[in-house]
């Protein structure tokens, strides 16, 4: 059962996270020296490999992600994103490798401090690919309290605060429903409005539109669109070439756990072979039948997932 | 598999219950948590009858006041726990010496006084205790009772992994009824008895990996809202005269009733 955790014991992810209440003042600052220089990057991924208890997910992954970029990471199943994602968002470790946040190591040393862990986790958050994961409270509106409880904010700011995403996401009506019997489209928004709720500087988004219906996905991707502002950062898995230009303004190419590619969408969507080679070009051909005309010649025998 | 279902309803109760306001649930969860833990002491300590039956009355008692369902708790608890307790303690019927009260009729086995004496005893205490940890459980939202654990300084370790638990069962039980759900509507065929023990049998084995699976993604998505460890509610625990009261007088009645029929 021991492949079933990916990351660490469970017994040592407690022993990380035991400790006694803190003082008020500590709660929100900002990790010291951590001001960060305008080209300092949000990410730097150094020659990063991670297994998970003999399959290899990455396999000596570089890359940065800049300040208020917008990133697609695009790859077939299994290529390593929510890996990555995870990797990013200090849920795992790295077995080889570095992973640096605005220059500072991201390890569980770190993240064991306070301090530290505090203001991460406060300026980066993270939307599960499966929102059943992320929905654990009894309530809509115990589950989008809980970030800014953990993070101990005074009572009225919380009330104001979930209210305030709650509207945003037009999810108000939904408020007392346990999260749990919400149609997927809803809780897919439960699921970022928990996360955006503490006004992240940093998202990580694993594949926000997947098994959504057209108009829920459609009303994902409007939000995200005008989800930024200058120094948002947002970093998202996905296979949804059709709105990519809208929603990205660099990619990453992922397969087998390597970077393959890198650059502007509409660099990426012209690059015929790396989209066959990455098993990415099938999803574009099927998304433009929708009635759109579409200049890509198909000529790519597909392997389908199981 | 019915009764895996159940269970998934029973907590979707629990969490429906609990949102209501009636007696039980409108009293601080310390209280609540401190009073419980006294009475399953008391009814531990019983070594009589009497007082475990009165006991059990004020169970009743607060149920009612409470509008927490009866049947739900015939069902659901009375009944289990008569039965497992039931299946424990049988022997002891038999194999305690003593005074024969009553001969099976064709194999002649005799049950003693003692005997039954020792048997009920065993399965009242189990049927009070149990009967008081489901009031609290059904009465006291999950998130409440984790933080009012943690006030009554059981170690943090102890109720992140009781947090965990709970979720763990939850996500279990909700894929369980979904595989189910997905097998059925591809099934055509009337399974024989035999077909659906294998079939259930090679689909807990999928269910546990896949729940662990599960599981650790849900802690993962708790660390990374800044969970730490610690429950936070955005409910203030506050004891008024009420919460007093009862912290009190519930564990002076129950210890003053089996003290006193002692
Ligand atoms: N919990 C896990 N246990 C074992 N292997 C896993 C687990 N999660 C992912 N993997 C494997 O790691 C590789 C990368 O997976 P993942 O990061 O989920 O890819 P993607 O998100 O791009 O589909 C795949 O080969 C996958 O089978
Ligand atoms: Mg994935």
């Amino acid at each position: 059962m021991a492949s079933a955790f990916p990351c660490r014991s469970l017994g040592e992810r407690m022993a990380m996270s035991s400790f006694d209440v803190l003082p008020e003042s500590q709660t929100l600052s900002v990790p010291p020296g951590s001001e960060p220089s305008p080209q300092m990057p949000v990410f730097e991924v150094r020659d990063v490999f991670y297994r998970y208890e003999g399959v290899t997910a990455l396999e000596g992954l570089s890359l940065h992600i800049g300040r208020g970029q917008r990133v697609a990471l695009l790859g077939a199943n299994g290529s390593g994103k929510s890996t990555l994602l995870r990797l990013l968002d200090g849920l795992c470790f790295p077995e080889k490798g570095s992973i640096a946040f605005f220059g500072e190591p991201l390890n569980p040393n770190r993240l064991a401090q306070d301090e530290f862990s505090f203001a991460f986790r406060r300026r980066v958050g993270i939307v599960f690919q499966n929102p059943d994961v992320q929905l654990f409270n009894p309530s809509v509106f115990d589950e989008v309290a809980f970030g800014p409880l953990q993070l101990r904010w005074p009572k009225e700011r919380i009330l104001q605060r979930v209210s305030e995403t709650l509207e945003q996401l037009g999810i108000s009506h939904l408020k007392a429903r346990p999260p749990h019997r919400l149609s997927a489209g809803e809780k897919k928004r439960v699921a970022l409005a928990s996360v955006l709720v503490l006004d992240p500087e940093i998202l990580l988004l694993d594949e926000p539109t997947a098994s959504l219906d057209p108009q829920s996905a459609s009303q994902m991707i409007d939000f995200l669109v005008g989800w930024r502002g200058g120094s948002k950062t947002v970093v998202m898995a996905t296979h949804d070439l059709d709105s990519l230009e809208d929603i990205a303004d660099h990619c990453f190419v992922l397969a087998n756990g390597r970077l393959v590619g890198e650059g502007s969408p509409q660099q990426i969507l012209g690059d015929q072979a790396l989209l066959a080679r990455t098993h990415l070009l099938h999803v574009h051909r099927h998304l433009h039948d929708s009635g759109e005309i579409h200049s890509h010649p198909h000529r790519h025998r597909h392997c389908h997932e199981p | 598999m019915a009764s895996l279902l159940d269970t998934v309803e029973h907590a979707q109760v629990a969490e429906r219950v609990s949102a209501g306001r009636s007696w039980l649930q409108g009293l601080d969860p310390r209280a609540k948590v401190a009073s419980t833990l006294a009475v399953i002491l008391a009814a531990t300590l019983s070594r009589r009858l009497t007082p475990l039956v009165v006991l059990l009355a004020m169970g009743l008692a607060t149920a009612l006041a409470s509008s927490i369902p009866l049947r739900r708790l015939a069902f659901r608890v009375w009944l289990p726990t008569l039965l497992f307790t039931g299946a424990i303690v049988l022997p002891a019927l038999f194999l305690t010496p003593g005074e024969v009260a009553y001969r099976l009729p064709e194999l002649g086995w005799a049950v003693t006084v003692p005997g039954s004496r020792t048997a009920a005893l065993l399965v009242a205490r189990v049927l009070t205790a149990a009967t008081f940890a489901t009031l609290l459980l059904l009465s006291t939202p999950w998130n409440h009772f984790l933080k009012a654990l943690r006030i009554l300084r059981v170690p943090t370790v102890f109720v992140v992994i009781l947090s965990m638990t709970y979720r763990y069962l939850l996500v279990m039980l909700e894929t369980a009824s979904a595989m189910f759900e997905s097998r059925r509507s591809r099934l055509v065929a009337r399974l024989s008895g035999r077909e659906w023990r294998s079939l259930t049998t090679a689909t807990a084995g999928v269910l546990l990996e896949k729940s662990l699976v599960m599981s650790n993604e849900v802690h993962q998505a708790m660390l990374a809202r800044g969970f730490r460890g610690e429950a936070y509610t955005i409910d203030e625990f506050r004891m008024r005269p009420a919460d007093w009261v009862w912290t009190l007088a519930i564990p002076v009645l129950a210890f003053a009733a089996v003290w006193l029929r002692r």
